[in-house]
């Protein structure tokens, strides 16, 4: 069999990744930046609103729809920026609506089904927790958009992570089976958090540049304040689980492409509708 | 009055946006509620209260509405997210108005029931039926009620 002709490498290869890694501009890598935070809060708002009129009680489907409320509001504004960023004319209804699943930039924590309403508020423990210290560095960004959406939106999810973390609190510390519930939910959920403090080549550009931030250098404060919670509750931390990565590359689950399903029927089978 | 203490040429747009009212909390003023940030003959700077509260379209649309019946179409509105919206900027008039309303204003110290005063009162839910409230109940009358949260 005849040998393959040798690969003649590019002169500025690294050697590692070399084809998988073309160098980052600021444009096109602050738009990935604002998809990674819109899709982020648009998927686990519309997940929330799954919820809606299904919650155990009024108050508590109240709070999820508001929470999802917080949420898309935050989306509008990263996906509108995100938008004007790429500057081919998409808004941010055109990045919510016709975007398929490949092209979604949110982590796979979001994502996830609602499952009971345990694993519900574990996931949204995990989750806001993590978005309260994101977006207090985030203050300090120099993208306008990014600091002021994260000015305003850092109220509202320390809001979040103390409604949620009171839940956490209270089914671990309830009955045997809101224990079971709250136990199950988060060991469902943990395997999700690596993925939240991945800095990969992109998220360490962001940072470098003052307009994203260093997600490792959040991850002992995000232990401490969920072991917290978990010992008032009375809860051990789950074993730790093999990390699952790659949402921000566009590698989700098969959940994913269920939920858009849902959320993009209407625009897309009426395109352009107004009501 | 806000609007009254306007002696400079804005003072008629403010007199307009004094007049629009918040579309869920129909008793007070976009201006009462601490949403117009500046107004500048040419331009009015108004802030979102809540980051998805679905108002803010509508408060928008008013605030243009009224704007251009009272013939300032030249007039643009312009969004600022920042500095954040907080309830500090709901005027001393906005706070008597909403507790009227039976909504007991933002407070940092003792929640007073709206209806009848008592300050032993208790939290039933943090989320009431919009963003910026919670729901309570008042332990002396029974009364349930909405508290505008602190923000």
């Amino acid at each position: 069999m005849a040998s393959l002709p040798p690969i003649d490498l590019p002169s500025n290869a690294t050697g590692e990744g070399a084809f998988d890694s073309p160098a980052l501009e600021e444009g096109p890598a602050l738009f990935e930046y604002l998809l990674r935070l819109g899709d982020d809060s648009l998927i686990l708002g519309q997940r929330l609103g799954e919820w809606c009129g299904h919650a155990p009680s009024v108050e508590v489907d109240l709070s999820l729809a508001n929470i999802a409320l917080d949420l898309i509001g935050q989306a509008t504004h990263f996906l509108g920026r995100a938008g004007e960023v790429e500057g081919k004319g998409r808004d941010g209804d055109a990045l919510a609506f016709r975007r398929d699943v490949l092209d979604y930039r949110n982590c796979w924590l979001v994502e996830q089904p609602n499952g009971d309403f345990g694993r519900t508020m574990a996931r949204q423990f995990l989750f806001s927790t993590w978005q309260k210290l994101l977006f207090r560095e985030l203050l300090g960004s120099k993208d306008e958009l990014v600091a002021g959406v994260a000015e305003k939106a850092v109220k509202e999810v320390t809001y979040h992570q103390e409604l949620a973390g009171e839940w956490v609190i209270r089914l671990g510390d309830g009955t045997d089976e809101s224990r079971r519930r709250i136990e199950d939910g988060l060991a469902w959920n943990w395997r999700f958090v690596p993925e939240l403090f991945e800095m990969d080549d992109l998220a360490a550009f962001m940072a470098g540049r003052g307009i994203g931030a260093d997600l490792a250098a959040l991850r002992a404060d995000y232990d401490a304040q969920v072991a917290a919670v978990l010992a008032e509750a009375t809860l051990q931390p789950p074993p730790d689980q093999r990390p699952i990565l790659g949402g921000r590359r566009g590698h989700h689950s098969e959940h994913l492409g269920h939920l858009l399903a849902a959320m993009q029927y209407l625009p897309r089978t009426y395109p352009d509708a107004t009501w | 009055m806000v609007a009254a203490a306007r002696l400079d040429e804005t003072g008629p747009i403010w007199a307009v946006l004094n007049e629009v009212s918040d579309p869920e909390i129909p008793v007070i003023s976009v201006v009462e509620l601490g949403i117009v940030r500046s107004v500048e003959p040419d331009r009015v700077v108004i802030t979102p209260t809540y980051t998805g509260c679905p108002a803010t379209q509508v408060i928008e649309r008013d605030i243009r509405d009224a704007l251009d019946s009272a013939g300032y179409r030249h007039i643009a509105i312009e969004t600022a997210l920042s500095p954040a919206w907080t309830t500090d900027w709901i005027t001393p008039e906005g706070r008597t108005k909403l507790h009227a309303y039976g909504i007991a204003p933002p407070t940092r110290s003792a929640v007073h029931c709206p209806q009848c005063g008592s300050a032993d009162t208790e939290e039933i839910s943090r989320f009431g039926s919009t963003p910026c409230k919670a729901l309570w109940r008042c332990r002396s009358c029974a009364e349930p009620f909405d508290l505008f949260k602190c923000h």
